[in-house]
């Protein structure tokens, strides 16, 4: 401060101050302060697409959730198909009363892809969890305990960059069999090489400062350290990457179910609709490009909330 | 340089050994005898299955190359690691093996698949660095104008769209709706339309994501590359606007953008499940599915030894020229991500 100013002036402009801060915070949440999670809160609010995606994928996942108190009542099953309305239903184009037509089996669309969402955003949501915590292990073994560890941890992640990914993915499907688990299991497990180089990274920065010297001198165990110490600081690089993996995790499923290595049928999910779709291109065309929308709109959601996070937490990244 | 090359070299060794290995231990895994899917519909004698498994080396051998039998005349499997063993030595002679259902020496099958997918990964890899490079240019040198903007949601939405839904669409709107372009296949006598014609839709969809992501490595390393000292005198010196982007950003702007276009390329070459499938392409990717789906291991086995080959020498010829176009990475051997 000014050193020319008298005590009361000083005291008086605090105090100004202290006012304009608690009106801001009025204005926004209580929790506009000056932490990190509050500022970039703050700026996410500014950024309109990131906005848009948030209440994009709010929206999804309600409907997704309520589907069971409603969709049936109003466009049918998403699964039963029985003959009857199989002769008068099939490929109905678009109307009023089935908003995105109906498929071969006479099944509305819209409830198929009101129900497929609960499949993606599942997938989206669990693979990414099941590749973040392996990220987070295997980065937490390499960085913190260097030497052999480091050696083989990043080797095996060179191993599974150097596979074909979605020939690798098949192939597992292949192996553990078709089921919504092993859908979860074998996206999530070859995702975790770019969080766990991430968090390694952000290891090796953090490792050598004195509080963690100081930490450890007070006698803190490993994982308390790398829990405590470590990981808040690298929290907002991995929840950049969780956000867009969660748009990429959806667009696997997507291909996956769209080779016919998804979940079973009749459980409706957006790729195997456009699989369905694929023999009706000349007559019905709808049938694939309304689950088409569902994914572009869902993934293009979180890629642009990764983005909008990206920059709100200014986080900096090594790809475009 | 030769120390760099040779060091690079040994470090794909463990790699290549550690995918394939990885590979051998899953379709081991996988329920299902292979002799029944030879075998097919026929139940085989026997004398029959058992000179098949002796064939594949399910079966241990003695020196005269027959079975060897335990007490109850039933022959003794052999272990995993015996099996690897003896595909990695098939491997470095040229042999990759039979293929179960085929019949055929998976050499055979791939060397008639692979050239379409070379063809294909060519056409789509020369399409994206023009698109990708020309489309990055423009968006930096004329920043935040129209086509700024068009250019990054255009990047935006391709990087969110599945490739195999792009393809659909575009078989929909040129093939079904225009009837200017054909919606499958690679051509062939059969066909009213010329054969490269037949590559315009699948290189497309093949370089529609990877040119979304070209152009903006492209836009930020320029915008990066503007903001440089050298940068700024030149414009003191008073060279024009289109001297400065041309002789002296372009040139190291360029780099990232051709180390990615390499990776690329070598993805590519790997082969497009998804848009071989969506355009019935005879490629390997299309070929490897399919033998997935029906336990050809042999195929499969075949087809990522092939692959990872193909991506390694790829990815080493990128690195190698990185190098060389980047002094700083080959004198900093303490960068090991390099």
């Amino acid at each position: 401060m000014n050193d020319n100013k008298t005590p009361q002036t000083i005291e008086e402009e605090n105090e100004a101050l202290l006012e304009e801060i608690h009106q801001k915070s009025d204005s926004s949440s209580p929790a506009a302060s000056r932490t990190l999670w509050g500022d970039a809160f703050k700026r996410l609010r500014k950024n309109k697409l990131a906005v848009i995606s948030v209440i994009w994928i709010i929206f999804v996942i309600i409907v997704a959730l309520s589907a069971d108190l409603w969709a049936k009542q109003w466009l049918g099953s998403p699964t039963a198909a029985d003959s009857t309305t199989m002769a008068q239903n099939s490929t109905l184009p678009p109307s009023g009363e089935h908003p995105f037509g109906t498929d071969a089996l006479g099944r509305d669309i819209l409830v198929r892809v009101i129900y497929g969402a609960r499949i993606s955003l599942s997938v989206g949501v669990m693979a990414t969890a099941i590749s973040t915590i392996l990220g987070l292990i295997m980065g937490a073994l390499a960085g913190f305990y260097g030497g052999i560890w480091d050696t083989i941890i990043m080797r095996l992640a060179d191993i599974f960059l150097a596979f074909p990914y979605v020939l690798f993915v098949v192939s597992l499907i292949a192996v553990l069999g078709r089921s919504l688990t092993n859908v979860f299991v074998a996206i999530g497990i070859l995702g975790w090489p770019s969080i766990a180089r991430v968090f390694r990274s952000a290891i090796l920065t953090v490792k050598e400062n004195d509080y963690v010297d100081a930490a450890r001198s007070m006698g803190a165990s490993d994982v308390r350290i790398i829990a405590r110490h470590i990981f808040p600081n690298s929290v907002a690089s991995i929840v950049v990457y969780a956000t867009m993996n969660i748009g990429g995790a959806i667009l696997t499923e997507s291909s996956l179910s769209f080779l016919g290595m998804g979940v079973v049928p009749p459980t409706p999910s957006w790729g195997s609709m456009i699989q369905d779709g694929q023999a009706y291109l000349q007559t019905a065309p709808w049938m694939m490009i309304m689950p088409g929308l569902a994914i572009l709109s869902t993934v293009l959601a979180f890629t642009l909330l990764g983005d909008g996070l990206r920059d709100a937490l200014d986080v900096k990244m090594k790809d475009a | 340089m030769g120390k760099y090359i040779l060091k690079r070299v040994l470090q794909f060794i463990p790699v290549f050994l550690g995918v394939t290995l990885i590979l051998f231990a899953l379709q081991n895994i996988v329920p299902g005898d292979p002799i029944k899917l030879i075998g097919g519909e026929k139940a085989l004698t026997p004398e029959v299955e058992l000179q098949l498994r002796v064939k594949y080396h399910l079966v241990q051998v003695d020196d005269e190359g027959n079975a060897i039998l335990d007490e109850n005349g039933d022959p003794v499997p052999e272990t995993l690691w015996n099996r690897y063993v003896f595909y990695m030595t098939g491997l470095l002679q040229g042999d990759l093996g039979s293929s179960y259902q085929r019949k055929l020496p998976v050499t055979d099958i791939f060397a008639a698949k692979y050239p379409y997918t070379a063809k294909l990964a060519l056409c789509a890899i020369v399409l994206e660095a023009i698109m990708g490079i020309g489309a990055g240019i423009i968006s930096a040198v004329k920043r935040y104008s129209f086509w700024d903007i068009l250019v990054t949601l255009v990047t935006s939405v391709l990087v969110a769209v599945p490739a195999f839904w792009l393809g659909m669409l575009l078989q929909l709107f040129f093939g079904v709706q225009l009837h200017v372009l054909p919606i499958s296949g690679a051509g062939g006598t059969a066909s009213q339309y010329q054969d490269w014609v037949h590559y315009i839709l699948p290189a497309v969809t093949l370089a529609s994501v990877s040119t979304a992501y070209c152009a903006r490595i492209m836009r930020s390393q320029l915008l990066d590359v503007m903001n440089q000292d050298y940068i700024r005198t030149a414009k003191a010196k008073g060279l024009s606007n289109r001297a400065i982007i041309w002789r002296h950003a372009l040139k190291n702007a360029l780099i990232p953008v051709v180390t990615y276009i390499g990776v690329d390329f070598g993805a590519m070459l790997s082969g497009a499940i998804l848009t071989e499938t969506v355009f019935n392409w005879p490629g390997i990717g299309y070929e490897m599915f399919r033998a997935i789906s029906s336990r050809d291991w042999p195929i499969v086995m075949g087809g990522v030894t092939l692959v990872v080959l193909v991506v390694m020498v790829i990815n080493l010829l990128v690195d190698v020229s990185y190098a060389f176009l980047d002094p700083r990475i080959r004198f900093d051997s303490s960068n090991k991500n390099a």
